[in-house]
């Protein structure tokens, strides 16, 4: 059965017609072409699908299209402003809190979140709220210290 | 995933009528569990009935001595919660571990209880704080909710409305979290109320139960961690996997229980 849904993405409107089983992730890379936002695990473990549903990071591999219909999304794509990159962006690149860069569009959109909640995370804490993301490159270090550096920045 | 027809409920009588006229309907609440499960094809159900528009299914208000937290208010908001975290600050904490935080963001408290995982964090502080669970049809005791592994006493098409906790003089939570999953492997809750000592274990058994022997060591309500010291739990009955023994956990019922309220 089909079912047309319409939602805000990166602040555009768009529509389309899915399948009631049809996942987040699947209409955002395989509908709309956004492939930044990754499927890692396919299990909900591994966080590279994050992106945000009306302002707070969720795994899009675990929700279903339909189910967000009306819905205020936010992928990797939409965080840039035109050539400038977004403070956790910066930060990322600044230290060198990738390598590979597969899980980093979930890492990004995950970071944010934690800063969202705690504008002024310790080291713990940021270890803490990553459980839902796995990298396995960086071994974490840098990536803990880009979100450290962003949250100031972010805090302005 | 195998297919099915999606229904979005715009209120509780809809999504309970038309779950009643499907042929094996499930609700949706949060899916932090139902998807994934959907996904490995280890469920069918020919209907889903999504309770994400059911905003008076919602919300966290104390009344009289207790805290009452609706069935689809997700984990982030009890871990957040002034009124949780002022009144019962352990199970603020417990929705802190609960996942993570994209799961904490979606995943509710009704949904939690209505799966019953044996490895569910919420099902402990339930029985622990002698929690009262109330649906479209009855209002349960804690003790009365949980029957088993995935089982509870739920009947075909009943909807949890809310959980209304009693606010405790004393209450602590720990668990030992399997590295990878971040579920407990073994965890415990410790409530002390005008009704007594409780103590909930999660992760141990088949569901979360009570630990008598650690409620009767502590029952003139002193809650020192060096009574139950030395009082062996049985591994007989206990889960038993790659991650843990039984007797493991066993052991670890003892020392969850005792690092709760220290």
């Amino acid at each position: 059965m089909s079912y047309s849904i319409n939602m805000t993405v990166n602040g555009k409107e768009v529509t389309g017609e899915v399948e009631g089983r049809t996942l987040l992730v699947q209409f955002l890379r395989e509908h709309l072409g956004l492939t930044g936002t990754h499927v890692g695990c396919d299990t909900s473990q591994c966080g590279a699908c994050t992106v945000h549903v009306n302002g707070r990071a969720v795994k899009s591999c675990s929700l279903l299209a339909t189910h967000l219909n009306g819905a205020d999304v936010l992928t990797i794509e939409g965080l840039a402003d035109g050539d400038k990159l977004h403070p956790m962006q910066e930060a990322f690149r600044e230290y060198h809190a990738l390598q590979c860069g597969f899980c980093t569009p979930g890492m990004v959109l995950s970071a944010i979140g934690i800063v969202d909640d705690n504008p002024d995370p310790s080291h713990d804490e940021i270890r803490h709220e990553l459980e839902g993301n796995i990298c396995r490159c960086t071994g974490y270090h840098n990536i803990v210290l880009a979100i450290e550096a962003a949250a100031k920045e972010m805090r302005g | 995933m195998y297919d099915f027809t999606y229904q979005r409920a715009s209120s509780q009588d809809e999504a309970v009528s038309n779950h009643k006229n499907a042929d094996d309907a499930r609700f949706l609440a949060g899916g932090m569990t139902l998807i994934p499960v959907l996904k490995q094809r280890l469920d069918k159900p020919s209907d889903l009935i999504d309770l994400g528009d059911l905003e008076d299914l919602k919300g966290i208000s104390k009344d009289n001595g207790n805290i009452v937290i609706k069935a689809m208010t997700n984990h982030h908001t009890v871990n957040y919660s002034d009124l949780v975290k002022k009144h019962i600050p352990a199970l603020a904490t417990l929705a802190g571990t609960i996942g993570d935080p994209m799961v904490r963001n979606r995943g509710t408290i009704g949904g939690s209880l209505a799966n019953n995982d044996p490895a569910a964090s919420y099902p402990s502080a339930v029985l622990a704080l002698n929690a009262t669970i109330t649906t479209n049809m009855n209002n349960i005791e804690a003790d009365d909710f949980f029957k088993g592994m995935f089982e509870t006493a739920l009947e075909e098409g009943e909807l949890i409305e809310s959980i209304s906790f009693p606010i405790p003089e004393q209450a602590g939570y720990q668990h030992f979290p399997n590295p990878a999953s971040r579920y407990p492997i073994v965890g415990a809750f410790v409530a002390k109320t005008g009704g007594g000592v409780r103590v909930g274990v999660t992760g141990a058994g088949p569901c979360a139960y009570r630990q008598s022997e650690f409620e009767e060591a502590w029952s003139d309500g002193n809650l020192d961690p060096e009574r139950i010291k030395d009082i062996k739990i049985s591994p007989e009955g206990l889960n038993s996997d790659i991650h843990a023994s039984a007797e493991y956990r066993a052991h670890l019922v003892n020392v969850m229980a005792r690092r709760a309220i220290a």
